[in-house]
């Protein structure tokens, strides 16, 4: 099964992006197709400073409770809310509509992340 | 150790199936999506690979009195062609695990010991054969059969059209031979997802071409799972336990499963608590916040009821149980629940909480089977 990669985002190992444009954060296609049906999420508020690959949130499917990391440091500006009342958006279109968080970030951490080439080859 | 395979497992990898182990076997939990599965089968039907679950033969002269000591109901009492739902327990009534008894013929039984439990209760049958010396032969063919649960409103079409029209006439806890695919096959309308539905038993052998004759969605262990928390159906290993999470029969709401007018092991015991009322019973929870309950998490009585634990002017909320069970229900699209709780806190619309990451969630008590409300 190939899944989408999309090029310009950049990837945590554990499954989760950020667009370095918006500064959006949400998990990866993959990490979808691996949880299943999405029925819950749990973010932070908007003003939350979140930590390099510290905790982000909650994601849970029907079958299991999965934890967030932040790709990168940074202050929520932005939270989907949507995603409380509509959590199935992270399965339909994750790189879309399925975003999470905006965050305003530290731009050095970006180099610590993958690329799409990089991480196509994690998930390969 | 390595995991058991079903028959079908080349056929479940080929159609992109996710796998996970249960009960000592590698079955698929997942073929496209739980929801669309569970969906398939509330509203047309589905089919499951159940093979994992035992089959134990028992025949002889002696064949029912064995079985009749071993398991809390009335195994004389059923009749040639009929199944019957019952409980195995200890001599402390604690329940070890749950069964299908079907009746083949006279002194011809076959019963349905749950996954990784096969083994064990052969020693079991095999061990009390001897004891209580009973002429009756015992036989694990659990590597023999392969078995698949046809499920939903449409199931009777479909096992029609797949072994014949007479497939209709096998009524609730009934069971026939018959061919599906050229294969003799047992047909038995029994479930375990709250629907009408039938069990086939298909000599493994044939295993993949009786599967092929049911053209509907493949169903996962997620889906049945989902399905089965909703009818407030016990699973074992998870919602009772012989070492983890004990229970006897009238806790965990099977009580009409037993049988205090027979003999069987742990008769005495469940007599007793049958007299004195089980101290915890089984309950639905409907999560009233957002979140989702989950197995292993604390059910509370809220602070307001828990007076006994105040200190310092702090009330918290008291653990009274734990969720056993639990989901995000795709039919009701509510976070509901399964788990064990004191008798007083056991009334439908009693209000408790469910501790999730550290905050108390207010949840409702209810009676298990969320889908007749």
């Amino acid at each position: 099964m190939s899944f989408d990669v999309p090029d310009g985002l950049y990837y945590l190992e554990s499954h989760e992006w950020i667009d370095p444009e918006s500064g959006r954060v949400g998990i990866t296609d993959f990490a979808q197709d691996e949880l299943g049906d999405v029925v819950f999420v749990e973010l932070p508020a908007e003003g939350d400073e979140l930590e390099r690959e510290g905790e982000l949130g909650v994601i849970e499917s029907i079958k299991a409770v999965s934890d967030l990391y932040s790709p990168v440091g940074g202050t929520v500006t932005g939270v989907n809310e949507t995603l409380f009342d509509r959590p199935e958006l992270v399965n339909d279109d994750p790189f879309g509509e399925g975003w999470m968080l905006e965050l305003e970030f530290d731009e050095d951490d970006l180099d610590d992340l993958l690329d799409a080439e990089a991480y196509r080859e994690q998930i390969g | 150790m390595s995991l058991r395979t079903p028959p079908l497992s080349d056929v479940h990898e080929d159609r992109g199936a996710k796998t996970t182990e249960f009960g000592g076997w590698e079955m698929p939990v997942e073929f496209d999506s739980i929801r669309e599965e569970h969906e398939a089968v509330r509203e047309e039907v589905g089919i499951f690979d159940v093979s994992h679950m035992g089959e134990i033969e028992v025949s002889g002269p002696d064949a029912a009195a064995l079985l009749q000591g071993l398991t809390t109901n009335d195994v004389e009492s059923l009749s040639v062609g009929r199944a019957q739902y019952s409980m195995i327990t200890d001599e402390e009534g604690t329940i070890l695990d749950d069964t299908v008894i079907y009746r083949l013929d006279d002194e011809e039984f076959l019963f349905i010991p749950n996954a990784g439990h096969d083994q064990e209760m052969y020693d079991r049958w095999e061990d009390h054969r001897g004891e209580w010396d009973l002429d009756c032969d015992v036989e694990n063919r659990t590597e023999g059969w392969a078995m698949f649960a046809v499920q939903g409103p449409d199931a009777e079409d479909l096992v029609a059209e797949a072994a014949g029209e007479e497939a209709r006439e096998v009524g609730r806890f009934a069971l026939s031979r018959m061919a599906v695919a050229g294969a003799d096959c047992l047909l038995a309308r029994t479930g375990y997802t709250g629907e009408d539905g039938f069990e086939v038993l298909a000599p493994s052998d044939d295993a993949v071409a009786v599967w092929r004759e049911f053209d509907c969605q493949p169903c996962g262990l997620g889906a049945r799972d989902t399905l089965r928390i909703e009818a407030g159906f016990l699973l074992s290993g998870q919602d009772f336990h012989p070492e983890e999470n004990p229970r006897n029969p009238y806790e965990a709401r099977v009580g009409f499963a037993v049988d205090l007018d027979t003999e069987f092991v742990g008769r005495d015991a469940l007599a007793r608590v049958n007299d004195e009322g089980p101290e915890e019973l089984f309950v639905g929870l409907r999560l009233l916040e957002r979140g989702v309950p989950r197995h292993g998490y604390e059910i509370l009585a809220p602070a307001a009821t828990a007076a006994s634990d105040r200190a310092g002017g702090h009330v918290d909320d008291q653990p009274i149980g734990e969720v056993t069970s639990g989901t995000m229900s795709p039919t009701l699209g509510e976070p509901i629940g399964l788990g064990y709780v004191p008798a007083e806190y056991a009334e439908a619309g009693t209000e408790v909480a469910v501790r999730i990451r550290g905050d108390a969630k207010r949840a409702r008590i209810e009676t298990p089977g969320f889908l007749e409300d």
